[in-house]
């Protein structure tokens, strides 16, 4: 079981700052996500563009602003728990809650932050019938660890970068790669494309355009794939199917936790402190919703420092506190850091 | 103001005409979400660059439409339940010329 003071569900650039203004208040905190990696949207959605109005960043890039809040929080050492969509909660006695992810992973909290944006990010599958069977058994839609491929076949479709990063990485593991996408034409970095072009000419891998799949083959476990290809269908062989048309959130499990919801957001009262209709639950940035509500990255931030405030007296009913400013107070990490401002010179002119 | 009118069919097959400014630089995805014609959350997702086709629509009238941008045309090779007259509504501008257009919302997925 992991415990913490302040269980945040997603770590998005909300879920980021949290430990931060959490870490003032000398509150742990702990990260739960779906994805790999933790930046949210600015991660899965548009890590290489540009955010104009983040207050003092003329322009900033989405991946950069995550960079900047994984360092700011260093100090305060957040746990991660990555790749994991939490699913239940159980609120306990004490007031606490154990919150249980997808692969059965226990945290223990006394305050809960729901800071899910627009939901876990969860795979797009393709409209194929058959392959919710082969889930587990051939078909993955992330790919977690690339030597679960070794002396594989593989075939992969998509048409964007993860398709072809991930046929080129796995072009060294696999016995075989066949990527299978709509069109001739590929969505990536030029140099991806380029690499999988000279990896078909040296026949590394293998490209079959423009096709689709529409059916797997196979008992229990996936045996093969049907391409369609100029009204001509074929079947490969195959030990894994990965199909990589990109992810998109689902408000998911959370939906069912008791909590107010409307318009697929957490209604929370936004007057106070952003805590749900479950006290000790609180909900911030693009997933909660009030009167007035916008989903942008400034909100989150300000929702994240006022919900900290709250969490403290709701875990220190009986201690006194007053707001420091970080320049005055300096930043004490957990990790034995200290940022403090230079203290003024004070010498005499004689 | 110039307001142009446009008929929109729901993920309920419900058919909706409504009122759509050309001047407030929206585009269709915009106009659907300003209506809240689709829930929060399954319209829009990337906010209108192309890159999710949760905004797929299928375009009904005969209008002339901007020219299918790269990006889109590999984000919809990318979509599902696409069919010949699939676009996406983010990338469809409101302006005078898109009187009476009528599109049905692709579904969600
Ligand atoms: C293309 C684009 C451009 C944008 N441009 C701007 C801009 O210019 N300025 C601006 O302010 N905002 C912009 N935004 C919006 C901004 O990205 C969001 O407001 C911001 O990401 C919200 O942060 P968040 O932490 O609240 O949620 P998110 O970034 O959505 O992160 C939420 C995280 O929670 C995880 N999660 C959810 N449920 C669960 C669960 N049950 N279990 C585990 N994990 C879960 C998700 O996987 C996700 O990683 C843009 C968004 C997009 C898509
Ligand atoms: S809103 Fe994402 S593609 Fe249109």
């Amino acid at each position: 079981m992991i415990k913490t003071d302040i269980l945040i569900i997603g770590a998005g650039p909300t879920g980021l700052f949290t430990v931060f203004e959490a870490g003032l208040l000398k509150l742990k905190c702990h990260l739960i996500d779906a994805l790999p990696i933790p930046g949210g949207q600015c991660s899965e959605i548009y890590p290489k563009k540009p955010i104009y109005d983040i207050p003092a960043f003329p322009e900033i890039l989405a991946g950069d602003l995550v960079d900047n809040l994984m360092k700011q929080i260093e100090p305060f050492q957040p746990g991660f728990t990555l790749g994991e969509r939490a699913q239940t909660i159980e609120a306990l006695e004490d007031g606490s809650f154990i919150v249980t992810t997808s692969k059965g992973t226990r945290h223990q909290a006394p305050v809960v932050a729901i800071a899910g944006g627009l939901g876990s990010f969860e795979p797009r599958k393709p409209l194929i019938a058959s392959i919710e069977k082969f889930e587990g058994n051939g078909v993955e839609y992330i790919i977690r660890d690339p030597e679960f491929y070794r002396s594989k076949k593989v075939v992969i479709s998509g048409g964007g970068d993860s398709a072809l990063d991930w046929c080129i990485f796995l072009s060294d593991i696999a016995e075989s790669v066949t990527l299978v996408h709509r069109r001739n034409e590929f969505r990536g970095a030029l140099d991806s494309v380029e690499k999988a072009q000279e990896l078909k000419n040296t026949g590394k891998i293998e490209i079959i355009t423009p096709a689709e799949i529409v059916d797997l083959k196979g008992e229990t476990n996936i045996e093969g794939v049907v391409i369609k290809r100029e009204n001509i269908e074929t079947t490969v062989a195959c030990d894994h199917f990965i199909p990589l048309f990109g992810l998109s959130p689902k408000l998911g499990p959370i939906a069912d936790w008791g909590l107010e919801i409307e318009k697929n957001a957490i209604k929370v009262d936004n007057t106070l402190d952003y805590q749900t209709n479950i006290p000790g639950i609180y909900a911030i940035g693009d997933v909660n919703t009030y009167p007035g509500k916008l989903k942008l990255i400034l909100c989150g931030f300000h929702e994240a420092t006022l919900m900290c405030q709250s969490a403290y007296k709701r875990i220190f009913p009986d201690k006194r506190y007053v707001m420091k400013y970080t320049t005055v107070g300096g930043v004490e990490g957990f990790d034995g850091t200290k940022k403090e401002a230079p203290k003024a010179v004070i010498k005499a002119i004689v | 103001m110039i307001d142009i009118t446009i008929t929109i069919i729901d993920r309920q097959g419900v058919s909706h005409e409504i009122n759509a400014p050309t001047d407030m630089n929206m585009n269709l995805m915009e106009v659907v979400k300003s209506y809240e014609l689709a829930p929060e959350g399954t319209i829009g997702v990337c906010g209108g660059m192309a890159m999710c086709a949760s905004c797929q629509c299928y375009v009904e009238s005969g209008h002339q439409l901007p020219v299918i941008s790269d990006d889109e045309e590999a984000m919809l090779s990318e979509a599902f339940n696409v069919k010949t007259t699939s676009r996406l509504g983010c990338q469809i501008q409101m302006n005078p010329e898109m009187d009476g257009l009528k599109v049905e919302l692709a579904p969600e997925c």
